[in-house]
C-alpha cells in the first residue's frame, strides 16, 4: 500500500462553515481524518487547522489543490518532521494500586512528563512531545490500568523562515 | 431601506436583468422589495424551482452573465440543488438567493426550515448564510465576483427573513473582503514558450478545446491559433462553439459518442493540447491507454485540474484566451500537411450517418435537417440521453455561447427550461431545445413560463417512448433485459402544447414531413412550440466507445457479437 500519514497545515479565514468545507474535501474522496486541531491565530480574523490524514499520496495532492481553491482558505501546506516541529499532547488517567505508584512515576519521569492530578488510586499524566514518544509511553502504561486517554492531535510549525 | 431592498439595489448594480423565481413565506420580504424599489429587474415566475435554476443556467450559458434565482426556504431551496450541481459540474455562473426562517429559529426545526447552507455545500463554488443586515451589499457583490471570475460556478446566499426585513444604513458599494480568493489570468511565459517548442516538434498535433475556452471567450483567439498552426481541432461536447464546427480544421467533438473522425485522430495524434477541458471520463475512456504515447499539454484556469485525470507533460495555469493569445505569438505554421490531409480523409471516410430508412423516422435525419434550416447559427439546448448525443453530432455550432447541454451532471429536465432562460438572454433570436420524451416530461410545466412571455422557444421532442440511452445499454450489455425504460403512457405532446394559450404544437411522423413541419415551426415566433417527432423506438447512438474502454474499441455501428459489460463510470 502507498498509504501513509500526511500532516497538513491550513490557514483559513475564521468564518462559520469553513470546517465543513474543509472536511468535505476529504470525505468526498474517502479520506479519513485521523486528527484535527483548529484554533484562531494571533490575528483572530484567521484560524489555523492542522490535519493528519492517511491515504494515497496522489489523492492527497488533489485534496491539497482542492483545499487551496476554497474561497476561505488562505493557503494549505503539507509538512513533515524534516521541515517542521510537530508536537502533540496527551492526558492519560491511570488507575493503580498503591504498590504500583512509584513504578508509574518512574515512567512519567523517564519521558519527562508530569502528573497534573493525583488521588490514592489514580493519577492524570500530562505528556507532551512527538507522537512516537507519546505512543511509546502509552504502550508502557498499558501494563497498568488506563482509565481514560485524550490526545490533542498534532500541531505543527514550520522551521526557520518557512511559512506554516 | 431594509435588507431586501438593499439586496435588489445591489442586483441592479450588477446589471441583473432577470430574476428567475418562485415565492414563499420566508422570501416574501425580497419579493416585496422587487415592487417597493420599483426596480427594472424583471421577476420571472417559474413553475418549479428546478426550472428556475436551469433557466438561470441557460441565460448564463448564452450571455456569459450570471443567472439569478430567488426562492423560498425549505423545499423551495432544496429544489434548487439539482440546478446547482448542474451549474457546478459545468462551471456556469449562477447566484441562488434563498429565503430562510428567522435567525432566532435557526436549528429549531421551524416551518419550512432547511439547512440549505449545509445541504448545498458540495455543489456550490461558495455560499453565505447572512447574519447581519448590513452585510447584504458586500455579500451580493462578493457573490457575483466569485461566481464569474476564475473558473465560474454557482454561489448560494441564504437570507433569514428577519435579516431581509430589518431596516439599516447601507454602504451599497463596500469593499470586498475575500483575502483567501484569487484566480489566475496570464500564464507563465516560460511555460508558454515550452508549449510552443513542443508544438514545433509535433508531427501529428491535435487541439482539444473545452468549455473553459468558451467561458474565457477565447473562440476568436483559438481560431486564429489553429489557423496559424494549420492544426486540426477537436472539441468536447461542452466546448462546441469554441472553434467553429463548420471550419475545415474542425473534427467535431470526441469521446464516447463523438465523431468517428475525431476519435480516429485521437488514436493517431502524437501531441494532444487541451485548452480548458478537464479530461472527463467520457473523453478519456480507459485512462492508462488514452493517447499513451502522445505528448499531453494542458491549459486550465483551475490549478486543481492539473493531473486530476490525465497527467500532462506540460501544464500551464491561466486563462485560455490570454494564454493562447500569447502562445500564438511564438508559433508559426507547422509542417504537417500529411497529418492534416489524413484527418480530412478520416472525415470523408467515416462521416456521421443520418440514415433515411423507408417507414422509419430517425432522430438523425430530423436534426440534420434542422441544422440545415437554421444554418448552424442558433442557440441550442439539449436534454440528456440519446437525442443529446445526436443533437451534439448533427447540430453544428459556429460560435461560443450558442450551445447548452448538461455535460457533467447529465441532468434530465435541463433542456427545455435552459432554452427558456436563453430566450430571455437573447431576446431577438429563436432558441431551440432538443429534448427526449423522458427529460421533457420532467420540467414541461415550464411551458406556462414560456407561453406567458411569448418566447420563441422551439422544443423538439424526439419521442421514442423509451428512456433510449438506458435501453441502449440494456440491449448491448444486459442481454436486452429492459428494465425501467418503457415510457408507456406518454401524453399527446401536441395537445399538451396547445392547452397553453399562445403555444403551438406540431407533429412529425414520417420522413417526408420533416422539412415542411420544421419550416412551419421555425416560422412561428409568436410563442413557444412543441414539435413532437415520433421516431424509431429502437435506434441506438453510434459511434460508441463503451464506458472505460480504449479508443480502439470504438463501434461505428451495432455490434455483431455480445459485448462485455463496461468497466467505466456509469
Amino acid at each position: 500500500m502507498t498509504d501513509k500519514n500526511h500532516t497538513i497545515s491550513i490557514f483559513v479565514v475564521n468564518k462559520p462553515g469553513v470546517l465543513m468545507r474543509v472536511a468535505q474535501v476529504f470525505s468526498r474522496r474517502c479520506y479519513n481524518i485521523d486528527s484535527l486541531v483548529v484554533s484562531s491565530g494571533f490575528d483572530d480574523r484567521f484560524a489555523r487547522m492542522t490535519i493528519t490524514a492517511q491515504g494515497d499520496a496522489g489523492n492527497l495532492d488533489q485534496i491539497k489543490k482542492q483545499l487551496s481553491k476554497l474561497v476561505d482558505v488562505m493557503h494549505c501546506i503539507e509538512h513533515d518532521d524534516s521541515n517542521s516541529i510537530i508536537k502533540e499532547m496527551a492526558l492519560i488517567k491511570v488507575g493503580f494500586k498503591l504498590t504500583q505508584r512509584a513504578e508509574i512515576l518512574q515512567i512519567v519521569e523517564h519521558f519527562a512528563c508530569k502528573t497534573v492530578d493525583m488521588t490514592n488510586n489514580s493519577m492524570v499524566i500530562q505528556a507532551t512531545g512527538d507522537s512516537a514518544k507519546l505512543d511509546a509511553m502509552i504502550e508502557l502504561l498499558r501494563d497498568y490500568k488506563i482509565i481514560e486517554l485524550v490526545r490533542t492531535g498534532k500541531v505543527l510549525m514550520a522551521r526557520g523562515d518557512s511559512e506554516t | 431601506m431594509n435588507g431586501a431592498e438593499a439586496l435588489i439595489k445591489c442586483l441592479e448594480m450588477q446589471d441583473v436583468e432577470y430574476i428567475f423565481g418562485y415565492s414563499g413565506g420566508a422570501a416574501i420580504p425580497i419579493f416585496d422589495a422587487i415592487i417597493t424599489t420599483k426596480t427594472k429587474i424583471k421577476m420571472i415566475l417559474v413553475r418549479h424551482e428546478q426550472g428556475a435554476t436551469h433557466m438561470a443556467d441557460g441565460y448564463a450559458r448564452v450571455t456569459g452573465k450570471p443567472g439569478v434565482v430567488l426562492v423560498t426556504s425549505g423545499p423551495g431551496a432544496t429544489n434548487t440543488i439539482t440546478g446547482l450541481i448542474t451549474a457546478q459540474m459545468d462551471s456556469v455562473p449562477m447566484i441562488v438567493i434563498c429565503g430562510q426562517t428567522i435567525s432566532p429559529m435557526l436549528g429549531k426545526d421551524a416551518f419550512q426550515e432547511a439547512d440549505v447552507f449545509g445541504i448545498s455545500l458540495p455543489v456550490v463554488k461558495h455560499s453565505y448564510l447572512v447574519k447581519e443586515t448590513e452585510d447584504i451589499p458586500r455579500i451580493i457583490h462578493e457573490s457575483f465576483h466569485i461566481s464569474n471570475t476564475g473558473r465560474p460556478g454557482p454561489v448560494l446566499i441564504d437570507v433569514p427573513k428577519d435579516i431581509s426585513s430589518a431596516e439599516a444604513e447601507f454602504d451599497l458599494s463596500p469593499e470586498l473582503d475575500l483575502p483567501g480568493y484569487s484566480y489566475p489570468s496570464y500564464g507563465d511565459t516560460e511555460i508558454i514558450k515550452e508549449i510552443a517548442k513542443a508544438l514545433g516538434k509535433a508531427r501529428k498535433p491535435l487541439l482539444l478545446v473545452g468549455h473553459g475556452a468558451v467561458l474565457s471567450k477565447a473562440d476568436a483567439v483559438i481560431t486564429k491559433f489553429a489557423e496559424t498552426l494549420n492544426c486540426p481541432v477537436v472539441t468536447t461536447v461542452l466546448g462546441k462553439g469554441a472553434f467553429p464546427e463548420t471550419h475545415d480544421l474542425s473534427l467535431g467533438w470526441l469521446g464516447m459518442h463523438g465523431t468517428a473522425y475525431a476519435n480516429k485522430a485521437i488514436l493517431e495524434c502524437d501531441l494532444l493540447f487541451s485548452i480548458g477541458s478537464r479530461w472527463d471520463d467520457r473523453i478519456v475512456g480507459k485512462l492508462d491507454e488514452f493517447c499513451k504515447d502522445a505528448v499531453k499539454i494542458h491549459v486550465d484556469i483551475d490549478p486543481a485540474e492539473e493531473g486530476k485525470m490525465v497527467v500532462p507533460d506540460i501544464f500551464c495555469c491561466g486563462d485560455a484566451k490570454l494564454v493562447i493569445d500569447e502562445l500564438t505569438g511564438y508559433c508559426k505554421k507547422l509542417d504537417i500537411d500529411d497529418w492534416v490531409a489524413k484527418c480530412m480523409k478520416f472525415k470523408k471516410d467515416f462521416p456521421l450517418r443520418a440514415p433515411v430508412v423507408e417507414g422509419k423516422l430517425t432522430m438523425q435525419e430530423i436534426l440534420k435537417e434542422l441544422d440545415r434550416l437554421t444554418d448552424s447559427n442558433v442557440p441550442v439546448s439539449t436534454d440528456v440521453g440519446q437525442h443529446q448525443m445526436f443533437a451534439a453530432q448533427f447540430m453544428k455550432t459556429r460560435k461560443g455561447f450558442d450551445w447548452m447541454s448538461s455535460g457533467g451532471a447529465g441532468t434530465m429536465g435541463y433542456g427545455f427550461p435552459a432554452a427558456i432562460g436563453a430566450a430571455f438572454g437573447r431576446p431577438n433570436e429563436p432558441v431551440i431545445a432538443v429534448c427526449g420524451d423522458g427529460g421533457f416530461q420532467m420540467t414541461m410545466a415550464e411551458m406556462a413560463t414560456a407561453a406567458i412571455h411569448n418566447l420563441p422557444v422551439k422544443c423538439l421532442v424526439l419521442n421514442n417512448s423509451y428512456l433510449g440511452m438506458v435501453r441502449q445499454w440494456q440491449e448491448l450489455f444486459f442481454d436486452n433485459r429492459l428494465s425501467g425504460v418503457d415510457l408507456e403512457g406518454n401524453p399527446d405532446f401536441v395537445k399538451f402544447a396547445e392547452c397553453y394559450e399562445g403555444a403551438k404544437g406540431f407533429r412529425i411522423t414520417k420522413s417526408s414531413e420533416v422539412t415542411k413541419v420544421l419550416k412551419e415551426a421555425l416560422a412561428y415566433n409568436e410563442g413557444p412550440c412543441v414539435i413532437e417527432a415520433v421516431v424509431d423506438k429502437t435506434d441506438n447512438v453510434y459511434p460508441m466507445i463503451p464506458s472505460g474502454a480504449p479508443y480502439t474499441k470504438m463501434l461505428l455501428e451495432a455490434p455483431t457479437e455480445k459485448l462485455e459489460k463496461p468497466t467505466g463510470s456509469t
